[in-house]
């Protein structure tokens, strides 16, 4: 918040802020690329923090991936987790301190690949606490390798003819939301896209009911949002691009939600 | 109408999400970079600012502060 430009102040006018930073990220500027909506995600997550009033029961626990300095940018406390762990790690500071809020933030890579089992079981046994997991389809940190989200015919750097799932060790992508939707455990699933406007607030909608749903279970937010830099396109067209191709293989929406069904 | 708002400089990266989030097509990239070397986003024509906070809401780096100037009414309040 050094300089600013834009708009020159009115003098004499009542006016009054209706958006600006919020308090549950810290004032460092992120390490992100140009129009990656991992920051879309943080501001999310951050203002549910200010909105509830958790900021300060709240343990975040970061990735391995893009999101792996994330403990740097969320002003509340933070764990780093070792690559896939930090569902493990969440079960362990929730059973230890069931007071506190507690949110894993994960990407694709390490939630979809290495940390399968962990995400499998901790939704399973229905611990409760929060994971955001954010979706677009590639390995962003490492330089752009297949994911297990990775559309078919997509292009990465280690499918560079396109992800085909009939050559040997390619596979089809995994839709993390439907998978978890078999099991019994979780509380509150749902999918949301970062692709406008619009769809941020409605992103925002289910990312502040994962956390007010926290304490009763499990609950489990997706994120669509997009990798310029490994896609290899201009933000606004990756944007576009995302919702052409991706939307269509991962379809947004609220998969489960125990307090509206009732059984709870 | 007299709403406007306030672009962080040099957290801006000139992704251009504000641009094309931007209704009324006020907002612009800057000639002259920031101190990363970004071309960032300024408010080109304040006057037609609505302070819908849509290009707040898609900034990724949470660059942008809104402000709105109150009504007559909402003066009292």
């Amino acid at each position: 918040m050094t300089s600013s430009t834009g708009g020159s102040m009115p003098e004499k006018q009542p006016f009054k802020q209706v958006f600006g930073y919020p308090r549950g990220l810290t004032e460092r500027p992120t390490h992100y690329c140009p129009g990656c909506m991992h920051g879309v995600a943080h501001r999310l997550v951050a203002e549910t923090l200010d909105e509830l009033g958790i900021r300060e029961r709240t343990v975040g626990i970061s990735p391995v991936g893009c999101a792996v300095l994330a403990y740097n940018y969320f002003n509340c406390d933070m764990v780093e987790a070792s690559h896939g762990r930090a569902p493990a790690v969440a079960t362990g500071i929730k059973r230890a301190r069931p007071d506190l809020y507690c949110f894993t933030y994960q990407g694709d890579g390490d939630l979809a690949s290495i940390g399968m089992a962990e995400i499998i079981h901790a939704a399973n046994r229905g611990e409760s606490f929060t994971v955001i997991f954010y979706n677009n389809a590639i390995y962003g940190m490492t330089g752009g390798q297949m994911a297990p989200t990775t559309l078919v015919g997509m292009r990465t750097t280690t499918s560079p003819g396109g992800r085909d799932p009939l050559q040997k060790g390619a596979g089809y992508p995994i839709c993390m939301a439907e998978l978890l939707n078999t099991l019994e455990g979780p509380f509150y699933i749902a999918r949301q896209s970062l692709l406008s406007s619009r769809e941020i607030i409605r992103a925002k909608r289910c990312v502040k009911k994962a956390f007010q749903l926290q304490p009763r279970g499990f609950t489990f937010v997706e994120l669509v949002g997009t990798c310029p830099t490994n896609w290899g396109m201009a933000p606004i067209e990756s944007r576009r691009w995302a919702s052409e191709n991706m939307l269509p293989q991962f379809p947004v929406g609220v998969f489960r939600d125990r307090e509206k069904e009732g059984d709870a | 109408m007299n709403n406007w708002i306030r672009v962080d400089r040099d957290r801006c990266k000139g992704c251009e999400l504000c641009l094309e989030s931007c209704p009324e097509q006020i907002i612009e990239l800057s000639s002259v970079m920031n101190i990363k070397g970004y071309h960032f986003a300024v408010q080109k024509d304040a006057d037609r600012c609505t302070a819908c906070r849509l290009c707040a809401i898609s900034c990724p780096e949470v660059a942008i502060s809104v402000f709105r100037v109150l009504k007559k009414r909402q003066r009292a309040s």
